[in-house]
C-alpha cells in the first residue's frame, strides 16, 4: 500500500507548501509513490490517520499547539516543513517583545485594550509567543530553509519510502558556495552568514547575487564568537550584528544565549 | 420550505491560502446569524521590522506571504525607495513589471485550475480530475510550471526571489533563459485559449451585489505595477501616499484580520475590481476572452472573479510577451544600484493577484526602520465577502439544501481567492522610540 502523507500549516506564509506544489513537472509521478490524504491549502479531502505529516509554520497560540498535538497523535512520522516550523524563522523576532507589546504596536491602543479585556477576542487573539514545532511535540525530521528546497523534500520522500533517510552532512553554506564557484560575499564588500549556516541550499542566494542571511538556521557547533569578530572587522556595529543574526535565527540566538 | 433549522460550521475552509471559518445558523428557513472568521495566528511583521536596514525590508517582508511574495517585495521596494528618495531605471521598472506579471500568472493559474474549478465539476480537489480529465490537469500543471520558471528566470527563484532589491537588479536575468521563456509563453497561447474555453463552460452561480470597486489606475496602461488609487463610486483618484484615506481599517472580535471600508460599508479589490475599473486598457485578446467568458463590465457577480482572473491570465501573457521582446531587442546593462541609508517616510502600492497592496515605512537618521504598515488585499476584501455572504445566504437557504448552501458559501469565499496568511498582522504602527 502506498504511504499516506498529509500537509498542515500553522503560522507561516504557506510558501513551503507552494514549493511542494511547484513540483508540477513531476507531480503525477509523486502520486504514483504516495497517497496525499490531507492538504488543506490545495485539497478538500481529510483523513483520520496518515503515515507522514509535513507541518509548516510555527506555534503562536495554545489552540494551535492543541492542533499540533492532535496531528502528532494521528501520524507515525512528523516532519517540520521549512524555517518557521524548524526554528520560528523571521517571525520569532517578535519574541523580543511581550505579546501584548506586539499587539499594541500592530493593532493600536484601542484594539489592544479590547483584545486584553473582552473575552470575545479570546482564544483567537491569545498570542503567547512564537514557538518552533519541537518546543511542543517530538519532531522526527527537519526540512530547513525559507522556503524549503523541493529537491530536499523529494529526496526525503524517496528515502523514507525505501526505509532510509537522506544523508545530510553537517556543514556550512560556505562549503557548497565554494563548490558552486561563487565569489565570496566578503570579497565584494558585503557580509555573510554562510560560515555559520546549515548547508543544503547550494548557496542559492549567493548564486543569485545576494548574500546568505541564515534562513536554514545556525549550524550546531558553529563558532559564533569568531563569526561575530569577522562581521565586526567588516565594519558592522554590535546592533547591526544582532539585527543580522535575528533576521532568520532569532529563536536560536535567544536559546544559545539563554 | 420553512422548516429549515440548522447550523453550518466550516472550520479551516480548504483550498484557500490561510485559515478561515464560516458559521451560519438558519431557523425556520431564515438566516439568523452568519460570520466569516479569520482564525490565522498573528505574526507581527510590522512590529519586528524595527531596526532593519532599508534593503532588508523588501527581502524580509516578502515572507508575509508565499503566494504573493513578489508583490510584497515590490510594494516594499517602492515604499522604501519613496522614503529615501531613490530612483529606479526604466530597465529595472520593466523587469519588475515582468516579475509582477509572472507572479500574477502563477497565482491565477493555481487558483483557477487547482482551487476553484473542482467545485464546479463537483469534486473535492484536483486529484479526482487526474483520472477524469487528464488532459486538463496536464495542461494546468504545464502552465503552472511555465509561470514558475518565468518568475525564477526573472527573480532568481520562484519563491522569495533574491534578484530584485532597492533601485534594481542584483544579478540580471540570463538573456538566453529569457528567450526560452518567451518561446514557451508563445507556445502556450493555445493552452490559454483552451483555459478560457474551460472556464466559459462553468455554470457560475447567479448572485449579484453591487459594491465599490477599488484598484490602481494609470493613464497609459492596465495598472498592475504603477498608478493611483481609483474608486468606481467617485471615479476619482487618490495618491498612493494617502492610502489610509481609502482603507480606514478597523478590528472585529471574530477575525484576526482587520476590516476595511471607504465610501460604503465595504469595498472589493482584485481581478474583478481591476477588470471593472480598467477594462478598456486590457490587451485586445484579453477583451476577447472576457466576451467569451460572458464578463460584461461593470460586473456585480463576485463569483465572476474567477473569470476575471482568466482574463488577466490572457492579458499578462500577451503583455509579458511584448515586454520580453523589448528586453531581448534592447538587451540588459549592469546598473549602479548603490544607495545611502537615511531618514524618511514613504508609501508604495502594487496590484498583486488578489488586489491592491499598500506598504509604508519610516526610517530614522541612521536609516533604521522605525515604523511599518502593510494593508493587504484580502483584509480589504474580507468585509465585502462577509457582506456578500449575508446578502446571498437568505436566498441560498430558501432555495438550496444545507450541503448546497455550504458549498456555495465556500465557493464564494474561494472566488475571492483570499490570502489569509497575508491578511493577519496589519494596521499602522509607530514604534515607540
Amino acid at each position: 500500500m502506498k504511504p499516506k502523507i498529509a500537509f498542515f500549516d500553522m503560522a507561516s506564509c504557506e510558501g513551503c507548501q507552494l514549493a511542494i506544489l511547484d513540483c508540477e513537472d513531476i507531480f503525477l509521478h509523486i502520486l504514483d509513490l504516495v497517497e496525499i490524504v490531507e492538504f488543506r491549502e490545495a485539497l478538500s479531502e481529510t483523513a483520520p490517520r496518515f503515515d507522514i505529516a509535513f507541518v509548516e509554520g510555527s506555534i503562536h497560540r495554545e489552540m494551535d499547539a492543541e492542533r499540533l498535538r492532535s496531528i502528532r497523535a494521528r501520524c507515525d512520522w512528523l516532519v517540520s516543513l521549512g524555517a518557521c516550523a524548524y526554528n520560528g524563522n523571521v517571525q520569532a523576532r517578535s519574541n523580543a517583545l511581550a505579546p501584548g507589546e506586539n499587539m499594541l504596536r500592530v493593532y493600536g491602543p484601542e484594539a489592544y485594550h479590547r483584545t486584553q479585556t473582552d473575552p470575545h477576542y479570546w482564544p483567537l487573539w491569545a498570542h503567547s509567543r512564537v514557538r518552533p514545532l519541537s518546543q511542543v511535540v517530538a519532531v522526527d525530521y527537519h526540512l530547513r530553509g525559507c522556503p524549503v528546497d523541493r529537491e530536499e523534500f523529494l529526496q526525503l520522500l524517496k528515502r523514507r519510502i525505501a526505509g532510509a533517510l537522506p544523508r545530510v552532512a553537517a556543514q556550512a553554506v560556505c562549503v557548497e558556495c565554494k563548490r558552486a564557484g561563487n565569489e565570496c560575499v566578503f570579497e565584494h564588500g558585503d557580509t555573510c552568514l554562510g560560515p555559520v549556516t546549515w548547508a543544503g541550499c547550494n548557496a542559492v542566494c549567493i548564486g543569485g547575487g545576494y548574500r546568505c542571511d541564515g534562513c536554514r538556521g545556525l549550524l550546531p557547533g558553529a563558532n559564533l564568537a569568531a563569526h561575530r569578530e569577522l562581521l565586526r572587522e567588516h565594519g558592522l556595529s554590535e546592533a547591526e550584528i544582532d539585527n543580522r543574526y535575528r533576521l532568520f535565527c532569532a529563536e536560536e540566538v535567544a536559546e544559545a544565549t539563554a | 420550505m420553512n422548516d429549515k433549522t440548522y447550523t453550518i460550521e466550516v472550520d479551516h475552509v480548504t483550498r484557500v491560502e490561510g485559515h478561515g471559518s464560516i458559521r451560519v445558523s438558519a431557523r425556520d428557513g431564515r438566516v439568523e446569524d452568519l460570520t466569516l472568521s479569520i482564525t490565522e495566528a498573528n505574526r507581527f511583521f510590522e512590529s519586528f521590522t524595527e531596526g532593519m536596514s532599508p534593503h532588508e525590508i523588501p527581502w524580509i517582508v516578502g515572507r508575509i506571504c508565499g503566494i504573493c511574495c513578489v508583490g510584497h517585495q515590490l510594494a516594499a521596494s517602492k515604499a522604501v525607495e519613496a522614503a529615501l528618495g531613490l530612483t529606479v531605471s526604466a530597465q529595472s521598472r520593466r523587469l519588475r513589471k515582468l516579475l509582477n506579471e509572472s507572479q500574477i500568472l502563477q497565482s491565477h493559474i493555481l487558483h483557477v485550475y487547482f482551487l476553484a474549478v473542482p467545485d464546479y465539476v463537483g469534486v473535492p480537489s484536483v486529484l479526482p480530475l487526474i483520472k477524469t480529465h487528464p488532459e486538463v490537469v496536464k495542461r494546468a500543471l504545464a502552465l503552472k510550471h511555465l509561470a514558475n520558471e518565468f518568475t525564477r528566470v526573472i527573480g532568481g527563484r520562484a519563491l522569495h526571489p533574491m534578484a530584485n532589491t532597492l533601485r534594481g537588479w542584483r544579478k540580471l536575468p540570463d538573456l538566453e533563459a529569457l528567450e526560452g521563456i518567451r518561446e514557451n509563453l508563445f507556445t502556450a497561447l493555445p493552452d490559454l485559449d483552451a483555459s478560457v474555453g474551460i472556464v466559459a463552460d462553468l455554470a457560475v452561480p447567479a448572485f449579484e451585489r453591487e459594491t465599490e470597486y477599488v484598484s490602481l489606475t494609470h493613464p497609459d496602461e492596465y495598472a498592475l505595477y504603477d498608478g493611483e488609487i481609483y474608486s468606481s463610486d467617485t471615479r476619482e483618484t487618490v495618491p498612493v501616499a494617502d492610502y489610509r484615506r481609502v482603507t480606514n481599517e478597523f478590528t472585529v472580535p471574530h477575525s484576526t484580520a482587520k476590516y476595511a471600508r471607504w465610501h460604503r460599508e465595504s469595498y472589493m479589490v482584485g481581478a474583478l475590481a481591476r477588470v471593472n475599473n480598467n477594462y478598456s486598457q486590457l490587451h485586445p485578446k484579453a477583451q476577447e476572452a472576457a466576451e467569451r467568458l460572458g464578463l460584461r463590465v461593470p460586473c456585480f457577480n463576485p463569483y465572476m472573479n474567477n473569470a476575471a482572473q482568466v482574463v488577466e491570465i490572457v492579458h499578462c501573457a500577451h503583455n509579458s510577451l511584448a515586454m520580453l521582446e523589448a528586453v531581448l531587442d534592447e538587451g540588459l546593462v549592469e546598473e549602479d544600484i548603490g544607495y545611502t541609508p537615511g531618514p524618511g517616510t514613504g508609501a508604495g502600492a502594487v496590484e498583486v493577484p488578489r488586489g491592491v497592496l499598500f506598504h509604508e515605512y519610516r526610517f530614522d537618521d541612521e536609516g533604521r526602520c522605525r515604523g511599518a504598515d502593510a494593508v493587504i488585499p484580502t483584509s480589504q476584501n474580507i468585509n465585502n465577502i462577509e457582506r456578500d455572504m449575508k446578502a446571498f445566504a437568505p436566498r441560498m437557504v430558501a432555495e438550496m439544501t444545507r450541503d448546497e448552501v455550504t458549498l456555495h458559501l465556500e465557493m464564494l469565499l474561494r472566488a475571492y481567492d483570499p490570502c489569509i496568511s497575508c491578511s493577519v498582522h496589519l494596521l499602522d504602527v509607530e514604534f515607540i522610540p
